[in-house]
């Protein structure tokens, strides 16, 4: 019993792990991408689009990431090469994503997803407990923590990780240092959409394998609040995604054992637990002013 | 080739008048060349989707219905913007007034008076701001980023929303729909003209349009909210607060939108239900950048907006697109509206090779 919540729950938080991973490479360089909605519900639909066709969920997840990749090319183009307002173009790609996911999907509504199925470690899933919860999970899973150690390195550990911190934290000092402010906040921006797409295909091939319009139901906003929450660490938004991947699974127990509460405010639960980590998180302007990239969200145009 | 930006010494002022009007034909060109990839005729049906709406009254007083409450929000959020208040939250905000709005005609129906309506769309107003006083208390007093707070109050309130008109509220003789009695005929927002369904929540548009423009124009608060934006700094050295922004430009986008809210149940659906707005809060964010946040341009904005809307309807019964068309028309204009406002503040140059080993000797540092 307790080790199949726990299974639901690593399947919630997945989704939210990974978007939040990008998005914290992304602000890490200073690009405040508010569009992860759009690139995640992309992801989605490309990924179920594939998996569908092809029959190849593997397929599927590529298609996904893809997916989310080359939409969040769009807001790279407008908010670097452009140079327009971060937060109003993160908002139109959330707008355009749901509006083009839905006009893709509108033929996949229905229609049954193919699951991708769980890659199973021989000897380690037999250990008791923690073999079934940690070695038979599906790619994604292990994707994700793969990325946390990955990104946690790159940042922390790697000169380039050191250069795009720099960036953001300063990026007319880094430019004046030579680093390519633009090139490489792009990158990060194509690896936040990567991650994005990536989260959404877990969502169509893994948590509820089928199409449904707007599936991300506000997961790419609380992956932006996951990384607020993070003060930037990639480990501790392990910590908070399983945190609102536990609300999000008990709050369905509990409407499933009928608590006596309208299901709408369990329904409601993760947004609020949203806004009520945000605020305990924020609350102390000066450890959020360290902790923020001083960059995030300002426009950057070299001078030559 | 690369492109370059090369700062204009001043804002251009003909690109500011000419750039929404750009992102429009952009928008329309890569729509009809989105239409002739689905297989359709670009030119016919660009024409069923933004022209043949036009031509018939009944259309017509639809574009006022849907444009109104676009206008409403979208005035109140460019005061927002302009002070630099991320409100994105107008869609609960709208949610919320016409719950607070409906108070009065679905619990004490038997109450017929001249007064209801006013006190409805008072009430209206009041929850609006009050809700979007939510996201005001927590950035004012816990730095809480608005952003966030506001969406993630969308959700809540729809799923309130939800609830009511499935619980308590919900009419007792409905067989089992969620949705509320119907309103008396004293609570419902009367029509302007005998021609149509278009109500008086178009009437409020204007006027909050022009009000908010006259504030904008000719007010010292209109000034405050610009210097507060512009340069925070700048504006305490004045003797602005920057708090009091905050709770000004939140409250009075919320009390607008929740006038919206109160308004379209009112005059439009007559009773609550679970769904009372295609996306209004959100597509007005779109309406106000396209305006150019200029209260007046919104109006003009408001209405290509709901054209989008009147659009997609028109292109699902007589060619067969699925409405959700509109979305990805409204995301599109979004984008070049946002990509055309660089021309303002920017020369682009397209840099073809030439100063290739300048930048690969700086990239070598």
């Amino acid at each position: 019993m307790f080790e199949a919540i726990l299974l639901t729950v690593m399947t919630a938080a997945t989704p939210l792990v990974i978007a939040a991973m990008g998005e914290l490479v992304a602000e890490r360089s200073g690009v405040l991408n508010l569009g992860v909605e759009g690139m995640m519900i992309m992801g989605a639909v490309c990924a179920f689009a594939t998996a569908h066709m092809t029959g190849s969920p593997y397929l599927g997840v590529l298609a996904g990431i893809g997916g989310g990749a080359l939409f969040s090319l769009l807001f790279g183009f407008l908010t670097l090469t452009l140079v327009t307002n971060q937060v109003a173009t993160g908002l139109a790609l959330t707008i355009l994503g749901l509006g083009v996911s839905g006009q893709l999907g509108e033929s996949f509504v229905g229609l049954a997803g193919t699951k991708l199925q769980p890659i199973v470690f021989p000897v380690l899933s037999d250990i008791p407990f923690i073999g079934r919860v940690l070695f038979a999970q599906d790619l994604i899973f292990y994707l994700s923590i793969a990325l946390i150690i990955g990104v946690n390195w790159f940042l922390f550990k790697s000169r380039t990780g050191l250069k795009m911190r720099a960036i953001g934290d300063n990026h007319g000092s880094a430019h004046a240092l030579g680093i390519n402010v633009v090139r490489t906040r792009y990158l990060a921006v194509l690896f936040g959409g990567a991650c994005a797409g990536l989260a959404g295909a877990q969502l169509s091939l893994v948590y509820t394998p089928q199409w449904v319009e707007n599936m991300s139901a506000g997961r790419g906003w609380i992956a932006l609040a996951l990384v607020v929450f993070a003060s930037w660490r990639p480990w501790r938004i392990l910590a908070g995604g399983y945190l609102f991947g536990a609300v999000t699974i008990g709050q369905l127990h509990a409407q499933a054992f009928g608590v006596g509460i309208p299901s709408q405010f369990l329904s409601a639960l993760p947004y609020a637990a949203t806004i009520v980590v945000l605020v305990i998180i924020s609350h102390n302007r000066r450890t959020t002013l360290i902790n923020t990239p001083a960059s995030l969200g300002k426009p950057f145009v070299p001078d030559r | 080739m690369r492109i370059e930006l090369e700062r204009r010494p001043r804002a251009s002022t003909a690109f500011a008048a000419i750039s929404p009007l750009l992102a429009l034909v952009l928008t329309l060109f890569f729509g009809g060349l989105m239409f002739w990839l689905m297989g359709k005729d670009p030119v016919a049906t660009l024409y069923t989707f933004f022209v043949e709406p036009l031509f018939d009254v009944w259309s017509l007083h639809e574009l006022v219905i849907k444009a109104a409450p676009l206008i409403l929000i979208a005035v109140g959020l460019s005061i927002c913007y302009r002070s630099n208040n991320w409100n994105i939250g107008a869609e609960g905000q709208f949610t919320i007034g016409a719950i607070t709005g409906s108070i009065l005609p679905v619990l004490m129906p038997q109450w017929h008076s001249v007064l209801l309506l006013p006190a409805m769309l008072i009430m209206g107003m009041l929850g609006g701001a009050l809700y979007a006083g939510i996201p005001a208390l927590l950035k004012t007093r816990f730095n809480t980023n608005e952003i966030l707070t506001s969406l993630m109050l969308v959700y809540i309130a729809q799923l309130f929303l939800d609830w009511l008109v499935r619980g308590p509220w919900r009419d007792p003789q409905g067989y089992n729909f969620p949705k509320t009695i119907s309103f008396a005929p004293e609570a419902i927002l009367p029509e302007l003209l005998d021609s149509g369904r278009a109500h008086w929540a178009a009437v409020f548009a204007i006027v909050a349009a022009v009000a908010l423009w006259f504030m904008m124009r000719f007010m010292l608060k209109g000034f405050e909210v610009s210097v507060l934006g512009q340069a925070e700094r700048a504006g305490r050295f004045a003797g602005f607060s920057s708090k009091k922004m905050v709770w000004f430009a939140l409250m009075l986008s919320g009390a607008l939108a929740g006038l919206a809210g109160i308004s379209e149940v009112s005059g439009s659906i007559g009773h609550l239900q679970p769904s009372i707005s295609p996306g209004y809060g959100f597509t007005a964010i779109i309406v106000a950048f396209l305006g150019r946040l200029n209260p007046l341009g919104i109006i003009a904005s408001g209405l290509v907006l709901a054209l989008t809307y009147l659009g997609g309807e028109a292109a699902q019964l007589s060619i067969g697109i699925s409405d959700k068309i509109s979305r990805v028309f409204q995301g599109l204009l979004l984008f070049f509206v946002l990509s055309c406002d660089t021309l303002i503040l920017y020369r682009i140059r397209l840099v073809f090779s030439g100063n290739k080993t300048e930048a690969g000797a700086q990239k070598n540092v």
